[in-house]
């Protein structure tokens, strides 16, 4: 188990590969790919059970990422996991790359699963889930959703499905940084109360700083002992989280930072 | 002549698939004694899986199993698992190609007295159109069979209409099925009649009235509409002076838009479709829509009589 330290050193370099891919690409989303940071982080380098031995393999501990917007999160986790070359990053959305604007399983070793279209992700870590049940083989689904992301009806369909078969082998982590593409989520379109309607779906639900390893580590423990449920753990995080002037700031959530202000990101960002 | 739905043999077959390979799954979306499932379900419980009415959520969960190992099979009517569903089929299925097997019954204006709102007759068009989609619909009974259990070999996606009503069987007993390629079921020199599903028999009915006025028609069954079998219908168009496509579906992007497209492109044909014009469907007997919306035998001989007039 990495100690809190090195996973921050971890998420700094990996919201700094962020920026750069960004920067370089001249789109992508930053907001909700730095809200979600320390939530991969603590995933892929404490929580799941993937490495280079088993990360082929079709039944192993899974990652859903069914935020897919935040796939450059994703790129830039598996980069430092050592199944992408970092320099790969710099491909990031651009034409013949692996690298597409939403992670695509087929290009990428380590996407378990294309994400992107919203609501859809979760619906998918239920039928791996189900399908580890059903074979009676011991590997966990992991799975972030977007607060945002929670307005699509999809996300009640695959709730439902995940409490009715009692997959507690399923831990889905929601994203909620209170911020979508055209505002605050109250305002667009408001999904609240979120943990009152996922216990009234039938999950377990858990309250976390999402910045936190600390809390972090100890919701995944807890979920993996609760039993006949789903686990889903709330994360209040911040949108943009690291770099000052993006944080708490929608107009972050899609728009890539200019050279200057790419440069003044990667300063707050250094160790 | 024997008479079964396709679905109905789609149950029979699933049932036996689930047994013999237990990498196969079963959804359905709380329509399983309809499309047949619950006959899989009957021999098999732990591999079927009833997710409710949440086509969409169907599709996700499909997926996520297939990308585990499993080979899924998921079903509901046709409106809903490529309607409804249509765009968790293209991301989560289609683009990811993963080895889902959507089998889809109530196919076409034949479902019947539900209407128009479950008849769905644009959905070989949008399956047609996802890449690396493989589209299906088989004849018969036999051919349903075979073309259930050959699908667990193939690896990726694919979408099978099947349709409620019963249809005659029109393959021989040692019909042997084999993906992508069409079936030449009768062989004249003058025509060629191009018929998908339930059109089969109509357009075998057609072909015998046309050789009552001494019109001899060749008669291809297309239980692969993608990809589509190009070097038969080639061979036979180059040989016709006229090609009717038959299919109950809309003409726009079905059969008819399918062969068009490889004759236009290799062996400008003449051609006409017999399918259902720019309109929804209503309730009815399944035999009293086909004769309304133009998918009977009759119809199929008066539309080659209407295109050989000097």
């Amino acid at each position: 188990m990495l100690s809190n330290q090195e996973l921050a050193k971890i998420a700094k370099r990996i919201r700094r590969n962020i920026i750069k891919m960004v920067t370089n690409a001249k789109s992508g989303h930053i907001g909700g790919a730095f809200s979600a940071t320390e939530i991969a982080v603590s995933l892929y380098f404490n929580e799941m059970n993937i490495t280079a031995e088993n990360v082929k393999d079709k039944a192993r501990d899974k990652f859903v990422l069914s935020k897919g917007h935040a796939s450059a999160l994703l790129f830039a986790v598996l980069s430092e996991k050592g199944f992408l070359p970092e320099e790969e990053l710099l491909t990031f959305r651009k034409i013949n790359s692996n690298l597409q604007g939403h992670p695509n399983m087929n290009y990428v070793t380590g996407v378990d699963m294309s994400t992107g279209s919203l609501g859809q992700g979760l619906s998918t870590a239920v039928g791996m889930a189900l399908s580890y049940k059903l074979h009676q083989q011991d590997f966990r689904v992991y799975s972030i959703v977007g607060d945002g992301e929670s307005e699509e009806g999809q996300i009640w369909e695959a709730a439902m499905a995940a409490a009715h078969y009692k997959l507690d082998n399923l831990c889905a982590i929601l994203d909620m940084n209170g911020l979508q593409i055209d505002g605050d989520v109250t305002e667009v379109m408001n999904p609240f109360p979120l943990d009152k309607k996922f216990e009234a779906f039938g999950w377990h639900v858990l309250h976390v700083d999402g910045h936190d390893y600390d809390q972090l580590h100890h919701a995944y423990a807890q979920a993996r002992t609760l039993k006949g449920k789903p686990t889903m753990i709330i994360a209040k995080t911040v949108k943009g989280k690291g770099v000052s002037f993006m944080e708490n700031d929608y107009m972050w959530h899609g728009v890539a930072p200019s050279a200057e202000q790419a440069e003044a990101a990667l300063k707050e960002l250094e160790d | 002549m024997a008479k079964m739905a396709t679905r109905e043999a789609y149950g029979k077959a699933l049932a036996e698939l689930v047994c013999e390979n237990p990498k196969v799954v079963v959804l359905d979306a709380d329509l399983s004694k309809s499309t047949k499932t619950a006959d899989a379900k009957a021999v098999c419980p732990e591999r079927h899986f009833n997710v409710g009415i949440a086509e969409g959520n169907m599709m996700g969960i499909a997926a996520g199993l297939a990308t585990c190992g499993n080979i899924v099979y998921a079903s509901s009517f046709a409106m809903f698992a490529a309607g409804r569903a249509y765009e968790q089929v293209r991301n989560s299925i289609g683009y990811t190609h993963l080895n889902v097997k959507i089998c889809a019954t109530h196919a076409g204006i034949t479902l019947g007295e539900d209407g128009a709102s479950h008849q769905s007759i644009e959905d070989i068009a949008l399956m047609r159109s996802i890449p690396g989609m493989t589209v299906l619909q088989p004849s018969d009974d036999i051919e349903t069979k075979q073309m259930i259990k050959a699908i667990s070999e193939m690896n990726g996606p694919c979408y099978v209409r099947l349709g409620r009503s019963a249809v005659e069987t029109v393959n021989a007993e040692d019909y042997k099925y084999e993906l992508g390629k069409g079936v030449v079921l009768r062989e004249g020199k003058d025509i060629t009649l191009i018929a998908t599903g339930m059109m089969v028999q109509e357009a075998m009915k057609a072909a015998a009235l046309l050789a009552e006025q001494g019109i001899e028609v060749s008669v291809i069954n297309i239980h692969t509409i993608k990809p589509l079998d190009e070097a038969l219908i080639l061979k036979y168009a180059q040989r016709s002076k006229l090609v009717v496509t038959c299919e109950e579906h809309s003409k726009f992007g079905g059969l008819g838009s399918a062969v068009a497209e490889t004759l236009s492109k290799n062996h400008p044909t003449k051609m006409a479709m017999v399918a259902i014009n720019d309109t929804f469907g209503e309730s009815g007997t399944p035999a009293a829509l086909i004769e309304k919306y133009g998918l009977t035998a009759k119809d199929v001989f008066n539309t080659v009589m209407n295109s050989i007039q000097p």
